[in-house]
């Protein structure tokens, strides 16, 4: 008895582990069975991979993994090139009306984009960018979380090292493109990694924004194609949902650690 | 020597407004903007074929506070913040906890833990259509083993919501856990040593050392969880549309179905306006607490 309330811990944490992944089991094991054995759980049932072919045939899973692709890079190109300008002004720039402005900026955290869905969707048709990509990723290029992130991590750099490249006659530019850019690539990965990982996830922006599967991202094109009015069925969802979660789950289970610690940086400071 | 430092703070100024303007217009032209024109939007009433858009003052605002549904999507939105936010802090506590002792199958332990973080929020939706179903679903499958009925638990109003919140909670505990687990890893070594020395029990030195340690992380925990209650609603769409009857509509998906399924967009606004509000009263408390956290540093 002593025994089992010594082990207890262990087995709460494992009990918790194992429940806490059931779902992402149970949808991969449906995925390579029919659905009739895999609504009746037949264990010996034979693994099969026509769900991956029913799926891939009922919708334009390349252009949407496409479209997902190009999403992500062009924001995080966005994303670094404002915040990295943003945040060493705020960082290492005196200028009136500095404080106001990181004012400003702090606030933008709560100013969610989700929020302002209405008014967002009526500016991108009104510039034009309806039913594009860039139009998809505009409202987060200015995110005033990596601004803030990338102001505290162009603080931490030494002032000698900027006037050292001062006296050896850089330039602003340079000093920030040959000093500070370098020296804060920890927190440019931690950000990117934040950054793929929310926006390759992003759905009801994208949702309001497109209109055609050329500019559909995985999440809206994986909605649409499990809608029940499409009448699939749970397995064939199951193994579209496994695809479309697959490029992030392997890369997030192959650099687990460098998932985690990218996540801690980006969390703590 | 005067006058080269008056160059030298003029080249600054203006290479900081250089530097700030990207970020100056995006803000401006998704934030900043956008707010203001939703607020205008909100005082006035929805343009229709027949009529031009007028000036209405608050009613938008008055047809809301007189709408059930309004008040509905309200309370639901309350009940899922006040179980999201405390049940999944609390989960995500003992798995940091758990995650940080030496345990065994920790690496196993830990990656369950966090896999649900980067999946999307419509993926995991999807994998707990397979287990909500009625009938085929996993959780009826399991109730059957012991005799349960069949249970309709997204497709009848005294569950939905509670489905829908368990999804989110299942979703974020994991993220949270991070957070706690990187404040863990900044305890000196030294506390445990000293109430192992005094013989204090683990449970004991959990809650009088470990636990007040992480309180400033469990603020920030608090707040993005608040923020996450507001925010995180995709799974409504794969799982119950905000049905049946409105008993797991939330807020944003109330604004969302209000512009873009009814065209209402002067409703739509005045909601957000709301929204916004409540979001910038957790803003001014989370900034006087956090000051109050760096005073206390």
């Amino acid at each position: 008895m002593s025994r089992i309330i010594q082990n207890i811990e262990p087995i709460g944490a494992i009990l918790l582990a194992i429940v806490w992944i059931s779902p992402l089991v149970f949808a991969f094991w449906a995925a390579f069975h029919s659905t009739s054995d895999a609504v009746n759980f037949n264990l010996t049932a034979s693994w099969t991979l026509d769900n991956f072919r029913t799926a891939w045939d009922g919708a334009p899973w390349m252009r949407y993994f496409l479209n997902t692709f190009a999403l992500v890079t062009i924001i995080l190109i966005g994303q670094f090139v404002v915040t990295t300008l943003a945040g060493f002004a705020f960082a290492q720039v005196r200028f009136p009306g500095r404080d106001l402005m990181f004012i400003l900026v702090l606030m933008q955290l709560f100013i969610l984009p989700e929020v302002l869905i209405v008014e967002n969707y009526a500016m991108v048709s009104r510039i034009g960018l309806f039913d594009t990509i860039l139009g998809v990723g505009m409202p987060y290029m200015a995110s005033a979380f990596g601004i803030f992130l990338m102001r505290q991590a162009f603080k931490g750099v030494p002032v000698e090292l900027h006037e050292a490249a001062r006296v050896e006659g850089c330039g602003w530019f340079g000093i920030l493109w040959r000093v500070y850019v370098p020296l804060a690539r920890p927190t440019y990965l931690a950000y990117a990694l934040v950054s793929v990982s929310t926006h390759w996830n992003n759905f009801l922006w994208p949702l309001i924004v497109t209109n055609s599967p050329d500019t559909r991202p995985l999440t809206v094109g994986l909605s649409i194609f499990g809608a029940p009015e499409n009448g699939v069925d749970i397995s064939v969802i199951s193994a579209a949902t496994m695809m479309s979660v697959a490029p992030l789950l392997l890369a997030f289970l192959i650099f687990q650690r460098q998932f985690v610690q990218a996540f801690l940086r980006a969390g703590i400071k | 020597m005067s006058r080269f430092v008056q160059i030298e703070r003029r080249r600054q100024a203006i290479y900081g407004w250089i530097l700030l303007s990207p970020a100056v217009v995006l803000l401006s032209t998704f934030a900043f903007y956008p707010s203001l024109a939703t607020f205008w939007s909100s005082i006035f009433s929805r343009q229709t074929r027949r009529r031009p858009s007028e000036f209405v003052g608050f009613e938008n605002y008055s047809d809301l506070f007189a709408d059930p549904t309004f008040w509905k999507v309200v309370t639901n939105n309350l009940i899922y913040a006040a179980a999201t936010i405390p049940i999944s802090i609390a989960i995500a506590l003992a798995m940091a906890l758990w995650a940080n002792s030496k345990i065994p199958a920790r690496g196993f332990i830990r990656t369950a833990y966090f896999t649900p973080t980067v999946l999307p929020m419509i993926a995991a939706a999807n994998l707990w259509l397979f287990f909500y179903t009625p009938g085929l679903g996993v959780l009826d499958q399991i109730g059957g083993l012991f005799g349960l009925p069949s249970v309709n638990w997204l497709g009848q109003p005294s569950t939905a919501l509670w489905a829908v919140i368990i999804v989110t909670i299942w979703k974020e505990a994991g993220f949270f856990m991070i957070f706690y687990l990187a404040a863990l890893q900044t305890i000196p070594e030294d506390l445990k040593e000293a109430s192992d020395i005094e013989g204090a029990s683990r449970w004991t030195y959990t809650r009088r050392i470990v636990l007040p340690l992480l309180m400033p992380t469990t603020l920030f925990i608090m707040v993005n969880a608040l923020i996450n209650s507001v925010k995180l609603i995709d799974h409504l769409f794969i799982l119950t549309k905000g049905g049946p009857n409105d008993a797991s509509k939330l807020i944003l998906y109330y604004i969302w179905e209000m512009a873009f399924a009814f065209f209402d967009a002067p409703h739509a606004a005045a909601m957000t306006i709301l929204v916004l509000l409540v979001l910038g009263i957790v803003a001014g408390v989370k900034f006087t607490v956090l000051d109050k956290r760096t005073h206390y540093q």
